[in-house]
């Protein structure tokens, strides 16, 4: 690569560093032919809503990830060989523990820097399972998994799955007390497998538990195996993520055939790298502000001890909870102990999560009979059963989080254990209901109130005095941007009832079986709405000015830094906005 | 005097003068109470005229409960051979006189001062023997060694109190206390009575040595700094998912619906 001191004086017209720029990208250009992809990909148009960068504080945590970990295993040793402790931390001086704990004490004490990136890993760890758990919620509340985008929704299942699984393998690393707590939990759940579970730990550990293999064969799992699955996945998730182009909030010009928003160069690249050092600031906030993981404290691992408030990381508290909170049921049949009381809390409550997670896209289309494509969000209160379901599953899970915590909650708010977990048996089960109930009328409430404002207006407060002596209060009408928003219901339900009657009326017969008829009772639940007011144009093309066409910038005058773009059906992207001349072409 | 005397009418005098006088007031008490005064080293041969003070106080603060004669009521237990440490232990942390029965006596400020708990003491221990209260050479951290402290703290006391003594939460509205504001003798008292839920630790489970290792343990862990920034409690990943959530996404949030604000148009 040429720089710009190599380069000769420019000449008449053209400044040096042009020429030089020009010279680089025709050089590029004759060997890789990317300067058309590079232009089309530089005018890709993304939407823009804080919503939509949870995903990326996620992205960003996992680069963060990647590169504070290659720093910490230049000075991890994974390794259960016992030695004595002869370092800085000189509480722990003379003290026997385990190379893994040592070099974690090392790293934390004598490695210049070590106990900062040690804090900044974990805690974009955290970052990174949060903003996973935000985004999944947004993903789902809006409605964004819908077609044509289902398998990125199961890619995203599968990635926060494996992040639990990589977060769990991470901090049971360092082979302090706490850690060594955790794994003892998991070595429980496995011995709780029926029949083969003893098989599996004794294959796991390498023998008895602890033994000297688990942190080596967790090491090797964290570092390689998982870390280039997340990476595969997060790759194909983003290509997805492209190639589908970003949904988008519903507004004024926007469809499901259009993709309305800013282009890639210069502003969401602008944006996106800033709010790439708005997560790495944080980040670095954090670990030089909040101490995390303090494993000096923990004291290594000992097999007969225990801490009081032994916690897992945030993302698998729901697990921690449902093991508190489950009945101690077990059996002993033929030989063989079936132990309920560990086996269905670890397995039960996150396989019904995940499973019902990846089947309800296609739940879904069934029901409600919706086969078409949607590139548009739904606003939540517009799926009033979806979003009722969606809160109830956060209150069920939400319920069990807390659960996981309930001895720190009864410590710090003085209420006995035994009533947390009391509550909690019965508020995983009622809270969900209760949640669904009020979520979904709050949302048919709130249609309702939409309907009325588009039927009369906004209320502006002026009273008047009319010639009669009637006070009425005026209302003025809905600007059109905001009519747009409240008119936008992407999720009209189709009439599955009417539509499954063919032309002599008779009813489809694959409607009329059990399942049809079940298919039809949830259609009625899931289809639950207020109409929206006949005659202001819903459902007509009255708004749609421009994207039935080739979708110029011109469909959302007003906002001249937007550039609008139409899909074909071939997937090519059309531009809205005349290019500049491209420096690297003849 | 008369600079004094050009700043009466000051709105600000009149709160300095409320000030002077209240230090006055503390500085008179100060010299007349005997609460506070600096802890008598307890004889360990008490006195018959100590015993006969501390049966006075104990008629008057404790036999309510305990009964007349330290028997024993339906509401209190007896105290006839628990010994000087435990009447030292309940009474100097303010668990004892108790405020009201509940699953646990909580820690208070001491009602009774040093000398009166020591009082009561004497005259507990003279009904029938029992621990008695730790000299200061049985809990001096002096040389103590740290590391098995914790070695031990961690098998015996972490489970309930933390790996820190923080605290924890126990069966039917019981807890573990933190042990925060515990003294070494304290601690030493607790170990050899075992109060409330806990368990006894006496010398053949825990060598008088080993004990004084987990006091220096737990009073030198509770004062030594968090190289990693604020402690959160240091009651593990509880707060720290609090705070990354609160803290990181909460942030994140802002940040990002600041970098997606549209300009408003104005009208």
């Amino acid at each position: 690569m040429t720089s710009t001191n190599e380069a000769p004086a420019g000449a008449a017209g053209e400044g040096p560093v042009e020429k030089v720029l020009a010279g680089t990208g025709t050089f590029l250009d004759d060997r890789l032919h990317a300067a058309k992809s590079t232009r089309t990909l530089l005018k890709k148009v993304f939407p823009d809503h804080w919503t939509f960068l949870l995903g990326e504080i996620a992205l960003y945590s996992f680069i963060i990830l990647l590169l504070t970990g290659t720093f910490l295993t230049l000075f991890f040793k994974p390794s259960m060989t016992s030695l004595v402790y002869h370092g800085t931390y000189s509480r722990l001086d003379g003290v026997r523990m385990s190379e893994a704990y040592a070099s974690t004490l090392n790293i934390s004490f004598d490695v210049r820097g070590g106990l900062l990136m040690r804090q900044i890993h974990h805690w974009a760890a955290d970052l990174f399972m949060a903003a996973i758990m935000a985004h999944m919620i947004r993903i789902f509340f809006t409605g964004a998994y819908r077609k044509p985008r289902e398998l990125n929704w199961l890619i995203g299942i599968t990635l926060f799955t494996l992040g639990m699984l990589e977060g769990l393998f991470g901090y049971s690393l360092p082979d302090d007390l706490l850690s060594g707590a955790g794994l003892r939990i998991l070595e429980g759940v496995i011995l709780g497998i029926p029949i083969v579970g003893t098989y599996i730990s004794f294959f796991l550990f390498g023998g008895q538990f602890p033994g000297m293999d688990i942190i080596p064969r967790l090491y090797i799992i964290h570092v390689l195996l998982i870390p280039g699955l997340l990476l595969a996945l997060i790759t194909a998730h983003l290509f997805l993520m492209f190639h589908q182009k970003h949904t988008q909030m519903p507004g004024k010009g926007r469809t499901d055939k259009n993709v309305v928003g800013q282009p890639l160069y210069p502003y969401f690249m602008a944006k996106t790298g800033a709010f790439f050092f708005f997560v790495f600031g944080v980040l670095a906030l954090l670990s030089a502000l909040a101490q995390i993981n303090p494993v000096w404290l923990y004291g290594p691992y000992n097999p007969v001890a225990m801490s009081a408030g032994s916690q897992p990381d945030f993302y698998m508290g729901m697990l921690e909870g449902a093991l508190r909170i489950f009945p101690n049921w077990s059996w002993n049949l033929w030989g063989h102990t079936f132990a309920w009381n560990v086996l269905i809390p670890a397995l039960v409550p996150l396989g019904l999560l995940f499973t019902g997670a990846a089947l309800w896209p296609f739940l879904e289309r069934w029901i409600t009979g919706d086969q078409r494509e949607h590139h548009v969000n739904d606003r939540p209160r517009n799926a009033a059963t979806r979003t009722a379901i969606g809160i109830a599953v956060i209150t069920w899970y939400g319920i069990m989080w807390l659960e996981g915590a309930n001895d720190v909650i009864a410590d710090h708010f003085q209420i006995s254990l035994y009533t947390t977990t009391e509550i909690a048996r019965y508020a995983v089960v009622i809270g969900p209901v209760i949640a669904y109930i009020l979520t979904k009328r709050i949302c048919l409430g709130l249609q309702r109130k939409d309907a009325a404002t588009l039927l009369h207006g906004y209320e502006t407060g002026i009273i008047q005095m009319r010639p009669n002596g009637e006070y009425v209060e005026l209302h003025a009408p809905v600007p059109e941007e905001e009519r747009a928003v409240l008119e936008a219901r992407t999720t009209a339900p189709l009439p599955l009832e009417a539509g499954s009657d063919d032309d002599s009326g008779v009813p489809d017969p694959a409607l009329r079986g059990p399942v049809g008829k079940l298919r039809l009772a949830l259609n009625r639940v899931v289809t639950e709405s207020v109409p929206l007011p006949v005659g202001n144009g819903h459902g007509t093309n009255g708004h749609g000015n421009g994207h039935g066409g080739n979708g110029h910038g011109s469909s959302v005058a007003g906002e001249p830094e937007r550039a609008a773009v139409t899909s074909g059906e071939d997937g090519k992207t059309l531009l809205g906005r005349d290019s500049p001349e491209d420096p690297g072409e003849h | 005097m008369s600079w004094i005397i050009a700043r009466r009418r000051r709105p600000v005098a009149g709160y300095a003068v409320v000030l002077l006088g209240l230090i006055a007031v503390g500085v008179v008490y100060a010299a007349f109470t005997t609460q506070g005064s600096p802890a008598s080293a307890s004889s360990p041969a008490a006195s018959s005229r100590e015993t006969a003070v501390g049966r006075q106080l104990f008629v008057q603060n404790c036999s309510s409960c305990h009964g007349l004669l330290a028997q024993g009521t339906n509401t209190g237990p007896s105290l006839i051979g628990v010994g000087a440490a435990a009447v030292d232990f309940q009474v100097s942390t303010g668990r004892m006189p108790l405020k009201e029965i509940e699953a646990q006596a909580q820690r208070k400020p001491p009602v009774l001062n040093t000398a009166q708990t020591h009082a009561i003491a004497a005259y507990i221990s003279s009904l029938g023997g029992g621990p008695a209260i730790p000299g200061a050479s049985q809990v001096s951290t002096q040389g103590a060694d740290t590391g098995l402290g914790q070695q031990l703290f961690t098998s015996n006391c972490a489970q309930c109190h933390n790996f820190v003594g923080a605290g924890g939460a126990l069966t039917q509205g019981k807890y573990a206390p933190a042990l925060t504001a515990s003294t070494p003798t304290q601690i030493y008292e607790a170990m050899l009575t075992g109060p409330e839920a806990m368990p006894v630790f006496n010398d053949t489970t825990i060598t008088p040595s080993e004990k004084r290792d987990m006091i220096a343990y737990v009073t030198e862990t509770r004062s030594a700094p968090n190289p990693g920034g604020f402690s959160l409690g240091r009651v593990g990943p509880v707060t720290e998912g609090l705070v990354g959530w609160i803290g990181g996404i909460g942030a994140l949030v802002l940040s990002a619906l600041w970098i997606t604000a549209k300009r408003r148009v104005h009208e």
